[in-house]
């Protein structure tokens, strides 16, 4: 067993007490250190929390936000709901399938970019609207959608980053 | 000495446009001109005005300048602050307001405040300090209950305000505690704050803007009820709610107006904060607690309600986040008050998200009973084009789609259901003449069928049938038999899901053709 990842959790468990209450949120963090739930990683929480490994991938797959495979350096979810679909989403969507070359739910073959739907993040104002990562972007067009996504290439160049 | 108050929205839109840059901006000039011991910086929560966004309000004056860019920072510091005359360039948009609602009296440039109860601090205090809440009436109903008055009288009160839920069903609130009084067991507080129906974002801008105000209406309620532990459930994409929430009850902790022995009375009251993951049907209040649990959210049998076996199967208080902002002002201020703004079936005011083909998007505090035509005339600034109005869509994705002779009904929870339409979650989609409908109806439709949790068969498989049936119709294969086929499934969907979601699945069809029959009927293939 891999000791960083045992200890990811470890850490991750101490702050929440082996509590079955506390399963969706440790799952959460857990996702957000390690980038996904892996089955090893499902294994060791449902060893810690002494449930039964069907228990926990049942609830790891049940909320969108929890992912059980490994995705792109960068994730993009697109608002598909009504208040972003009547300010000109459906064209916004075209422009990011166009550009990064795949659909709903698939990576990049180099692993950079996910493309992937979510419902309402609250930030309908400024609809259409997507999240790169942890970053809003909202008043998108597709205009706009080429030069974000031009934007992150470009600073991830400079940081160096893959 | 501190001389002036600079305020940065600091909401999550706010962020997203540059206020952090903003504030810095402002910070680098305030430091550089020898003015920081005198100018204190400081976020503020949401502005209702996504127009103006990043805004920055100046105090004493009250100046609100908007949007605010990075580079525009040293220029109102400079001229505002420094030489000490209006950036009038800068200035905010002047806003338009209704004659039936008071207007405050404000400078040049400042927008007029609304008259508010749930709002009447958001925008005003900096939600990251407990002292400006408390100066502006904070925690003073909960100190009035409990010196003041028995748990018996704070629910009497509640229940004579007639305060009805926020979360979209109307329910009457202290009918609701009134249930879990006489329960035995070890009772909970639950405050709903997983608002995700689409176009909905009053709770996480109340939660931002002014969070004390929820924890203060959960300590009431649990004082009212016998409950001495609260939860707040609040979803997976709300980080910066959450954070803020975390921070209000660690301050309220510290001054002793939450944890054990509440400003010396013997009264307990602990809150705990429960992020969520990513699933809509959570907001439904059984499928939240099973969530609460640390399960899959999934909706439970009813009966026995929450009020009977709730939270680890003890009788549970589910209220929305908004409902719970209402009770402070409502114990503060009497029933009698409360009644006094609304309607006599609805008192009180209803928090709305506006978006869509207006001229002015964004959040609005309106009385109960105004009219869709006045929503949109007086807070939306008009149709946006001066184009025709041809529906609404009330209360994100479960609400109904409302044609235009609904414009002077009045919106509260009464009078919209004998029009058999819902008042909803707080969310107005406005559509102009040009929205197709049959579309509309598609994209809400996919919503559900996306959210479905699985459970029952209806809403599992009927919100996929009726996306096929939508789709077949918007690309124009279908049939007659398709569109009749489509009503009836709507129907039994309806008829038979298991909790809310699923009956609301079929709602955009069922409204949809009950207005509109003739937009669906021309797409039939013949």
């Amino acid at each position: 067993m891999d000791k960083d990842l045992t200890q990811t959790v470890q850490r991750v468990l101490m702050r929440h007490g082996s509590n079955r209450e506390a399963l969706v949120e440790i799952l959460h963090e857990l996702n957000a250190e390690l980038g996904y739930l892996s089955q090893a990683t499902l294994a060791l929480v449902a060893e810690a929390l002494k449930l039964p490994s069907s228990q926990v991938l049942s609830v790891a797959s049940f909320y969108s936000m929890l992912d059980l495979e490994p995705r792109g350096t960068h994730v993009i979810k697109f608002c598909q709901d009504a208040p972003c679909h009547v300010a000109g989403g459906r064209e916004v969507w075209e422009a990011l399938e166009h550009e990064l070359g795949i659909g709903f739910g698939a990576t990049t073959p180099d692993g950079r970019w996910t493309l992937l739907t979510t419902s309402c993040i609250g930030a309908c104002a400024v609809g259409p609207v997507m999240l790169v990562d942890e970053d809003i972007y909202g008043n998108l067009t597709p205009e706009r959608v080429r030069q974000i996504l031009k934007q992150v290439a470009e600073r991830d160049q400079a940081g160096g980053a893959a | 000495m501190i001389r002036a108050h600079v305020l940065i929205s600091g909401d999550a839109l706010s962020l997203a446009r540059g206020a952090e840059e903003t504030r810095l901006a402002i910070e680098a000039e305030l430091s550089y001109l020898g003015l920081d011991k005198e100018v204190q910086v400081s976020y503020m929560g949401h502005v209702d005005r996504t127009d103006a966004l990043p805004m920055v309000i100046v105090f004493p004056e009250g100046t609100r300048y908007g949007a605010v860019r990075p580079e525009d920072g040293a220029y109102i510091v400079q001229e505002h602050l420094y030489k000490g005359r209006i950036a009038q360039h800068l200035l905010a948009p002047p806003e338009t307001l209704s004659g039936q609602i008071a207007h405050l009296p404000g400078r040049a440039g400042a927008i007029e405040a609304q008259k508010r109860v749930v709002l009447r601090r958001a925008g005003i205090i900096d939600p990251t300090s407990i002292d400006e809440y408390i100066a502006h009436d904070g925690y003073f109903a909960l100190g009035k209950a409990l010196t003041e008055m028995q748990p018996s009288e704070v629910l009497k009160t509640v229940k004579d305000s007639k305060l009805q839920g926020r979360g979209g069903a109307g329910f009457p609130t202290g009918l609701k505690w009134s249930f879990v009084v006489n329960q035995p067991g070890t009772k909970y507080i639950v405050c709903n704050a997983d608002e995700s129906e689409p176009g909905t974002f009053k709770d996480r801008l109340i939660l931002e803007g002014d969070p004390h105000a929820v924890l203060e209406g959960m300590a009431l309620a649990g004082y009212a009820v016998g409950a001495h532990e609260g939860w707040i459930y609040v979803r997976g994409e709300y980080g910066q709610a959450r954070e803020r929430l975390e921070y209000a009850i660690k301050q309220a902790e510290d001054y002793g107006l939450l944890g054990d022995h509440i400003m010396e009375s013997g009264f307990d009251f602990h809150i705990h904060v429960h992020a969520g993951a990513g699933a809509y049907v959570c907001g439904e209040e059984t499928a939240l607690l099973e969530s609460l649990e640390g399960k899959r959210g999934t909706p439970r049998i009813r009966p026995p309600y929450p009020t009977v076996r709730g939270f680890r199967d003890q009788p549970t208080v589910v209220n929305n986040v908004e409902t719970l902002a209402n009770v402070p002002a409502i114990i503060l201020n009497g029933a009698d008050w409360f009644r006094s703004i609304g309607t006599q079936a609805s008192p009180g005011t209803k928090v709305y998200t506006m978006l869509g083909d207006v001229n002015i998007t964004g959040l609005i505090e309106v009385p109960m009973g105004i009219t869709l035509r006045e929503v949109i005339e007086i807070y939306g600034g008009g149709m946006r084009g001066g184009k025709a109005f041809k529906c609404a869509q009330t209360g994100g994705a479960s609400g109904s789609i409302i044609p235009a002779e609904f414009l002077d009904v009045p919106m509260d929870f009464s009078s919209m259901a004998a029009k058999g339409a819902a008042l909803g979650s707080g969310a107005l989609l406005v559509c102009d003449e040009d929205t197709d409908v049959v579309d509309l109806a598609y994209v809400l439709v996919r919503f559900f069928k996306t959210e479905s949790c699985g459970k029952c068969v209806p809403c599992r498989v009927g919100t996929v049938q009726m996306l096929e049936a939508l789709g077949r119709l918007q690309r124009g294969y279908a049939r007659a038999a398709d569109l009749r086929r489509l009503e009836e499934i709507a129907g039994y969907v309806q008829e038979t899901s298991f909790c809310g979601l699923g009956q609301a699945a079929a709602v955009p069809i069922l409204t949809g053709l009950r207005f509109f029959r003739d937009e669906f009927e021309a797409r039939v293939r013949h």
